[in-house]
């Protein structure tokens, strides 16, 4: 019978719908795999937030994988306990981040000067500077806030702190 | 009324709070002052809306008579809306649209906090996902608020005119029925009453701050968990609901 590990290395191939650079496993959406024989699995999705569009296309991306790897009764479920944190992106992760574009969080969300705004200057992704100044709390996507380099005046996403 | 009748009607409530709230908020989209802005709202609405999905779709697993979120959300009419009529009222400008946001910010903040401590799982899980999103909104409307308050002679006038406007809305919040009392003793709602001086206080704090004055005692309105609502409501759901009741074996 396969094991969870093999389960979640086939599920390491999905790419996030919205930041392809990083798998559905390494952003933490995968929460937990039970394998009920050959063909039978129960995989448990968390959303990153309560409204995010992407879900769906997670949904059907998993159920597509389990099909084609052989599992016939696949059954999906949605959990909201713990809720999704930042803390679960690996620090490989926040490493294909920043190389894609988007500065990854620089706190941990046990650190609560994200919420006061007296968080630590955001890295630019581009040129490293930490001169760079918050536009808007809130970015592209929910998980986004948008920041602005202030020497290569380069607007940048920032996945923020939740 | 049983306690599985009771949580129905509890979920249902802060389901339908939720999305209305949020087709609300939509109405801003593409219409925001500026775009950074116009992002942060929609942003905010999604929030919202995911939140009232989840307990709309609990809601109707609670029910158990084969409705669905989409059902609960589309094929009810406004008499059978229990949503708070703060969640309803028109937008209007963009003070008046931080100073209700900031107001139900500040309730649902104390509200979804408490509710983690639910002893029903589901409700302090979608309570957890909540709060977080719920600290990002309340931050930006409560300096909204403060910008509107201490900006211009303009914009003042027209924040306080929209406190003056919407204060009379606030009292639901704190309403407690029969469901509510049911729940309380089971460990599963929220006791409003225990968060009531905190909310006043915060609110008191920030209008302070943005050189607002709360209306004289007002008569507080109410009847929205009652499906009593202001005219508002119907208008919202008749643009709301008009594809899934034109076409309603429509896919998604």
């Amino acid at each position: 019978m396969k094991n969870s590990a093999y389960i979640y290395k086939l599920l390491s191939e999905i790419p996030d719908p919205e930041i392809p650079v990083i798998s559905i496993v390494e952003l933490g959406v995968v929460r937990e795999v039970s394998i009920a024989g050959d063909t039978s699995i129960e995989v448990k999705l968390t959303p990153t937030y309560s409204g995010c569009p992407a879900m769906k296309q997670m949904e059907d991306d998993v159920r597509k994988k389990l099909k084609e790897d052989g599992f016939e009764e696949i059954k999906l479920s949605i959990v909201y306990n713990p809720p999704w944190t930042t803390d679960w992106l690996s620090a490989e992760a926040k490493l294909k981040l920043q190389k894609y574009g988007i500065a990854p969080p620089e706190e941990s969300t046990t650190d609560k000067s994200f919420l006061t705004g007296k968080h630590k200057s955001i890295t630019c992704p581009r040129c490293k500077s930490k001169n760079t100044v918050m536009i808007s709390q809130f970015g592209s996507t929910a998980c986004k806030a948008l920041y602005q380099c202030k020497d290569c005046l380069e607007a940048f996403d920032y996945f923020k702190c939740i | 009324m049983t306690t599985q009748e009771a949580l129905f009607k509890y979920t249902l409530r802060l389901g339908d709070c939720s999305i209305i709230l949020a087709q609300r908020l939509c109405e801003w989209t593409s219409k925001g002052p500026f775009l950074e802005e116009d992002l942060a709202l929609t942003n905010i609405a999604l929030d919202i809306f995911g939140r009232g999905k989840s307990l709309l779709e609990y809601a109707a697993r609670i029910e158990g008579k084969g409705r669905t979120e989409d059902t609960l959300a589309f094929f009810r009419s406004d008499r059978q809306f229990t949503n708070y009529l703060i969640c309803e009222q028109e937008n209007g400008d963009y003070a008046k649209t931080m100073i209700r946001q900031a107001m139900v910010d500040c309730f649902d903040l104390l509200l979804y906090s408490e509710l983690t401590k639910s002893k029903d799982e589901t409700l302090a899980g979608i309570a957890a996902k909540s709060v977080k999103e719920i600290t990002y909104h309340k931050r930006h409307s409560f300096s909204w608020t403060d910008r509107f308050g201490n900006g211009t002679e303009e914009s003042r006038t027209r924040a306080q005119k929209a406190l003056n406007e919407l204060w009379r809305f606030t009292g639901e919040f704190f309403e407690v029925e029969e469901a509510d009392e049911i729940l309380i003793k089971e460990g599963v709602a929220v006791d409003v009453k225990s968060f009531q001086n905190k909310w006043e206080t915060e609110l008191h704090a920030l209008f302070e701050k943005a050189n607002l004055t709360l209306p004289e005692t007002v008569f507080m309105q109410t009847g929205g968990r009652k499906g009593i609502h202001t005219e508002h409501l119907a208008y919202l759901l008749a643009e709301m609901q008009a594809l899934p009741r034109m076409y309603p074996d429509a896919k998604w």
